[in-house]
């Protein structure tokens, strides 16, 4: 009883910070699991990947300008995201180019900038600051920020849901019943960015993806409907973190890799292991019902 | 005209203006039963998605009657099978307009969905995930869908692709009931005698209206060989269209129409 208060309790009861650092990523996980689902459905998955570098060169253009404080980098990050969000999904609604080739367009010219901006003032420590986050060290500011973002989050999906599984699984129809499949199409890339800008100062812009489309990608190899899916996935995102965190502080490790890294090890038992999985398709492959 | 569903104003409808549906005139009366036929390219889905409002119109406008709803099932559908959604997902979309984005769904509704997919021969598959279904148990399950969105319009775009004929005979079955309701239907159709048979009113599109109509009367040989002859290719310097140069074909639609209208009234 005495091993498992001090491996699995007594780091949370005795230290602040990581207190702080499991509120931080669980709420995280509430917000940004259900989110990465939709990415996943949508065949979106690497769109949340060009997002978090489109992100960078606002979060760096708040880092010059104020330093390493919260606030000025996360809505610098907002704004670049939701020009290449908003810019990138209007070519792709209002020309011929699908959405991909004109995501990888804009995420790459913003990223571009990023590091430009990066180089000519900061160093390279800096630019991995931004790049690769710590959730060790979110003060109360932050964490006021993440459950902001997850309150918007949680809300816009429970209002817009509908609109935005019928946008999912048949968007002509959503068009002949209802204006709502542009609209809810930026929605949901806001949201994607606001999530990614929320997991950025604790995970990094690169790991907080991982945080959204790992979970999800688990979660598919266990439920053939979208709403256990997104519960899943959100409790696929706590053990992660827990693991993670625990993993970070008794090993030394890196916390953001450690987190994503528990999420990777849940992705890959979930593809031998799951319903839907590997192991699972092969034994009844040679059983069959006879209607 | 007091009962008219549709009302098309010199409409023209296409892509990259090059026209597909060119200056069309005329009306679809409350509770037409019409079937839309024409060669491949003819302007038939052209008609459709300018009719649901998907397209817009290039010059004129499609004008519908006020407080009335279309129901709309495409040739290419956009569904995305590999969504993880069951029948009773799929199907209950078609509530969209009664309960709109907040509405909840009530036990009436979940009834009227089992009720819709009794209707169409697919009683007890609401559970099961849509990437099972068979092409044809899936246009069932569109229709079911259609059905439940109790339009007062109704568009159907080639719905007997891919179905086998006992299907087709339930579809048309319901497609009458459809039409004793006083609902005004759409539907192309590749089929003559299928819609010599059931449709008592037949559009036969070349980029124009060859004949509009009585069917017997629209589906005349002279009047099909006419639309045989309609060439499918855009020309791509074709002249502009001006002002001028289609008033006659105007009056020329009209004409038509009318000697039709006497009839289908």
């Amino acid at each position: 009883m005495d091993m498992f208060y001090g491996l699995f309790i007594a780091p949370f009861a005795d230290f602040g910070f990581m207190q702080r650092a499991l509120i931080g990523s669980l709420m995280l996980s509430l917000g940004a699991c259900p989110v990465g689902v939709f990415l996943m459905l949508r065949r979106m998955s690497l769109s949340g990947d060009a997002m978090a570098h489109a992100i960078l060169p606002g979060a760096a253009a708040g880092f010059l300008l104020y330093g390493l404080e919260i606030l000025p980098m996360t809505i610098g990050g907002l704004i670049a995201g939701i020009i290449v969000a908003l810019g990138a999904g209007a070519v792709s609604r209002f020309t011929i180019q699908r959405e991909d080739a004109s995501m990888a367009a804009f995420y790459l010219i913003s990223f571009a900038i990023g590091v430009l901006m990066v180089s000519i003032r900061g160093s390279s420590v800096d630019l991995m600051h931004v790049l690769f986050g710590t959730v060790l060290a979110l003060n109360n500011e932050a964490l006021a920020l993440i459950g902001g973002i997850v309150a918007v989050t949680l809300i816009s999906l429970a209002i817009f849901w509908r609109a935005l599984v019928a946008e999912c699984l048949d968007p002509l129809f959503l068009r002949s019943v209802s204006r709502l499949g542009s609209p809810v199409h930026f929605i949901f890339l806001g949201l994607v960015v606001l999530n990614l800008v929320g997991g950025f100062q604790a995970l990094g812009t690169l790991l907080s993806v991982g945080l959204m489309m790992l979970p999800a990608a688990a979660a598919r190899f266990w439920t053939a409907r979208v709403e256990p899916m997104c519960v899943l996935a959100v409790l696929i995102g706590f053990a992660s973190c827990i693991a993670g965190l625990l993993l970070s502080y008794h090993a030394s490790l890196p916390s953001g890799p450690a987190i994503i890294l528990s999420a990777g090890v849940v992705y890959f038992a979930s593809i031998l292991f799951g319903t839907r999985g590997v192991l699972r398709a092969r034994i009844i492959h040679h059983r069959h019902r006879t209607a | 005209m007091t009962n008219a569903c549709l009302t098309f104003r010199d409409l023209t409808l296409g892509y990259n203006s090059h026209p597909a549906i060119h200056h069309l005139n005329g009306t679809i009366r409350k509770g037409a039963l019409t079937a839309v036929v024409g060669a491949n390219g003819s302007g038939k889905s052209t008609l459709m998605k300018g009719i649901v409002g998907v397209l817009k119109p290039m010059a004129g406008a499609v004008i519908r009657a006020p407080g009335v709803r279309a129901a709309y099932l495409p040739q290419q559908s956009e569904l995305d099978r590999s969504f993880p959604a069951r029948v009773v997902d799929l199907v209950s979309l078609g509530l969209w307009p009664r309960r709109g984005l907040l509405g909840r769904y009530a036990r009436e509704d979940r009834d009227s969905v089992s009720q819709a997919l009794m209707a169409v021969g697919l009683g007890g598959f609401e559970k099961r995930p849509i990437d099972t279904l068979s092409g044809g148990q899936l246009q069932r399950t569109l229709f079911a869908r259609v059905l439940l969105q109790d339009a007062g319009l109704i568009l159907l775009d080639e719905p007997f692709n891919a179905v086998d004929s006992k299907t087709v005979g339930d579809l048309i079955a319901l497609i009458k009931r459809w039409h004793g309701e006083e609902r005004t239907i759409m539907v192309v159709v590749h089929d003559l005698d299928l819609v010599r048979q059931n449709f008592p009113e037949t559009l036969l599109l070349a980029r124009q209206p060859v004949a509009w109509g009585e069917t017997r009367e629209t589906l005349k040989p002279e009047n099909l060989l006419r639309a045989r002859r309609f060439h499918e290719a855009w020309e791509e310097n074709a002249p502009w269209c001006e002002p001028d140069n289609h008033d006659h074909t105007h009056a020329h639609d009209r004409d038509h129409h009318h000697g039709a209208g006497p009839r289908a009234a």
